[in-house]
């Protein structure tokens, strides 16, 4: 759908040249909900305006639709344009139109009837739930509903992709969630494929499918959500998570439960499938050991489940080995001799 | 000297007519012409929908060498322009072509200014949604700035009452011609009182005018 072929985009004099975007390659399916996570001056934002050539890239190649965009005349681009929906942090709504003239907009330049228009407004507005706001100007609109007349706005064309500018970053956690749960309605019930830049990882965990982290301009890490998660190889990466899944201790707390210590310690890493089995207390049973949670962490992540526990294990010593050999057949296990940063 | 009151009245009518002719015209004509020349200039500016140098740093120079002209040695100084277009440098409506010029600089100014102050989020969502130059002008541009540019179209139409009367001076009569003859070179008071309190007048109802008219499109 939206395939990137070593893109590069460089802003400003040759002396002094700043590389937003260096050597990206990536490809966006058809149907998926694409994430892309970097700090601020990662270049996802440019990025993401090489996808509807508000950027022009330096070098490489941006296809969407089986199309080159920089190879378009500007009425093909205008065309292609018209294809793509795009949503913002800053909402850019359009001040002197009301919500329902603010939808209808791209549907004039579309030159569609004015009876077609109101049809399609009027189900839009229904699908983004604010029918009783249509005469209403944006300034008398709460940040959530700016960008539910943003998300109404940008799928009035019915395009095939919709491309998300930090769409949330401006919001509170609470209307984060009811934004991107809509945004999960328009992927599921149009087949909108979406791209979206981002710099919470709470947005990736919730909505998306696959990821690319990036920094300095470079994709550095790209793969399904899942597998970021619970396999990250990247340093940034790592971070990026341990934001959303806290699961480490402080070193504080760990030097307590170090001198307090009766058995071994472990960090016990569940991934898919074996999370739902009562593993723990069945082996510990056997062997007559004891373990104690200390801390734990387990999170749904594409209705999937994984997560690690920090458990004590009290006991004969021989018994606790046993008990740590037939776990770690079904679980990863990892002792926790010295502090882990 | 005193005045003759009964043949002053139908004067002071016709002088006030002249001084809303010319500045009317003036407006109509300075709004379009500005307006044109604002926009063109706001568009062609570094990194904006139609970007380009020669165009902008040409523009901008001229207005910056018009505007800064007092607006008398002006006048006088496009009265061969005046005498090419208008046939004559006298009167009403000979005196709306040096104004217009003057005005549409300002006018050009104005809109500029407050064209910029648009969130460019703005333009921007509208040249992704496809829009083409010109239907980001007239659908996204005009319509944002449209408030604050009536406040800043009345602050230039109050600008205009005064070069009117200094346009009356040269010959185009109006309140300000009246004032001249008869309150300044007759040392007659009374007719300096009646002409001023009407060009106050004169302006407080523009800038109601004006208010009223930028409330009904203000929407921030």
């Amino acid at each position: 759908m939206i395939t990137f072929e070593q893109v590069s985009k460089s802003f400003g004099t040759k002396e002094n040249e700043i590389k937003a975007v260096q050597d990206v390659s990536l490809e966006i399916n058809k149907g998926e909900i694409f994430g892309v996570i970097g700090f601020s001056g990662a270049g996802k934002s440019t990025l993401l305006r090489l996808v509807n050539l508000l950027e022009q890239p330096t070098s490489g190649k941006i296809i969407v639709n089986d199309q080159q965009v920089n190879q378009l005349s500007q009425k093909e681009l205008r065309k292609l344009r018209s294809r793509i929906g795009m949503i913002f942090q800053s909402f850019n709504l359009f001040s002197s139109r009301t919500v329902y003239g603010n939808i209808a907009y791209p549907l004039k330049l579309a030159g569609w009837t004015k009876n077609k228009i109101d049809e399609r407004v009027k189900e839009l507005l229904r699908f983004v739930a604010l029918e009783d706001k249509a005469d209403k100007y944006p300034e008398n609109l709460s940040g959530g509903q700016k960008q539910r007349v943003g998300i109404a706005r940008a799928l009035a064309t019915s395009p095939d992709i919709l491309i998300c500018d930090e769409a949330t970053s401006a919001l509170d956690p609470e209307t984060t969630d009811e934004i991107l749960s809509l945004l999960r309605r328009v992927n599921k019930e149009y087949s909108i494929t979406i791209m979206l830049i981002t710099h919470e990882m709470h947005v990736i965990k919730s909505i998306c499918n696959r990821v690319a982290v990036m920094e300095n301009g470079k994709v550095i890490e790209e793969g399904q959500v899942f597998d970021l998660f619970t396999k990250p190889q990247k340093k940034t990466t790592k971070n990026f998570i341990r934001s959303v899944l806290n699961d480490q201790l402080s070193y504080h707390l760990y030097e307590k439960l170090k001198k307090e210590q009766r058995g071994r310690m472990f960090r016990i890493i569940f991934k898919e499938g074996v999370s739902n089995e009562p593993i723990l207390s069945r082996t510990c049973k056997r062997y007559e050991v004891d373990f104690n949670i200390i801390y734990g962490n387990i999170n749904e992540l594409q209705e999937r489940l994984f997560g690690s526990l920090i458990v004590e294990f009290i006991g004969e010593e021989k018994e606790v080995q046993r008990v740590i050999e037939e776990l770690a057949e079904i679980v990863e296990l990892k002792e926790m001799i010295e502090y882990e940063s | 000297m005193k005045v003759e009151w009964n043949t002053f009245w139908p004067r002071i009518l016709e002088a006030t007519g002249e001084t809303i002719t010319m500045v009317l015209f003036t407006l109509i004509f300075a709004s379009m012409i500005g307006l044109a020349i604002g926009l063109l200039l706001f568009v062609t500016r570094k990194g904006n929908i139609l970007e380009n140098r020669i165009v902008f740093l040409s523009l901008n120079l001229l207005i910056n060498i018009i505007r800064p002209i007092p607006f008398i040695i002006f006048l006088v100084a496009v009265s061969p322009l005046t005498r090419l277009f208008m046939g004559t440098t006298i009167g009403t409506a000979a005196a709306v072509l040096p104004m217009t010029i003057a005005a549409s600089f300002a006018v050009a100014r104005v809109v500029e200014n407050n064209l910029v102050s648009i969130d460019p989020g703005i333009i921007e969502a509208a040249q992704a949604m496809g829009a083409s130059p010109l239907q980001i002008i007239f659908g996204v541009l005009i319509p944002e700035a449209l408030g604050p540019l009536i406040l800043g179209i009345t602050f230039i139409t109050v600008g205009l009452i005064d070069f009117s009367a200094m346009a009356g001076t040269v010959g185009g009569g109006g309140l300000g011609d009246l004032a001249m003859t008869y309150g300044y070179q007759r040392f007659d008071t009374s007719v300096m009182i009646v002409t001023v309190v009407i060009l106050i007048l004169l302006v407080q109802v523009a800038q109601f005018i004006g208010n009223f008219l930028s409330r009904l499109f203000l929407r921030r």
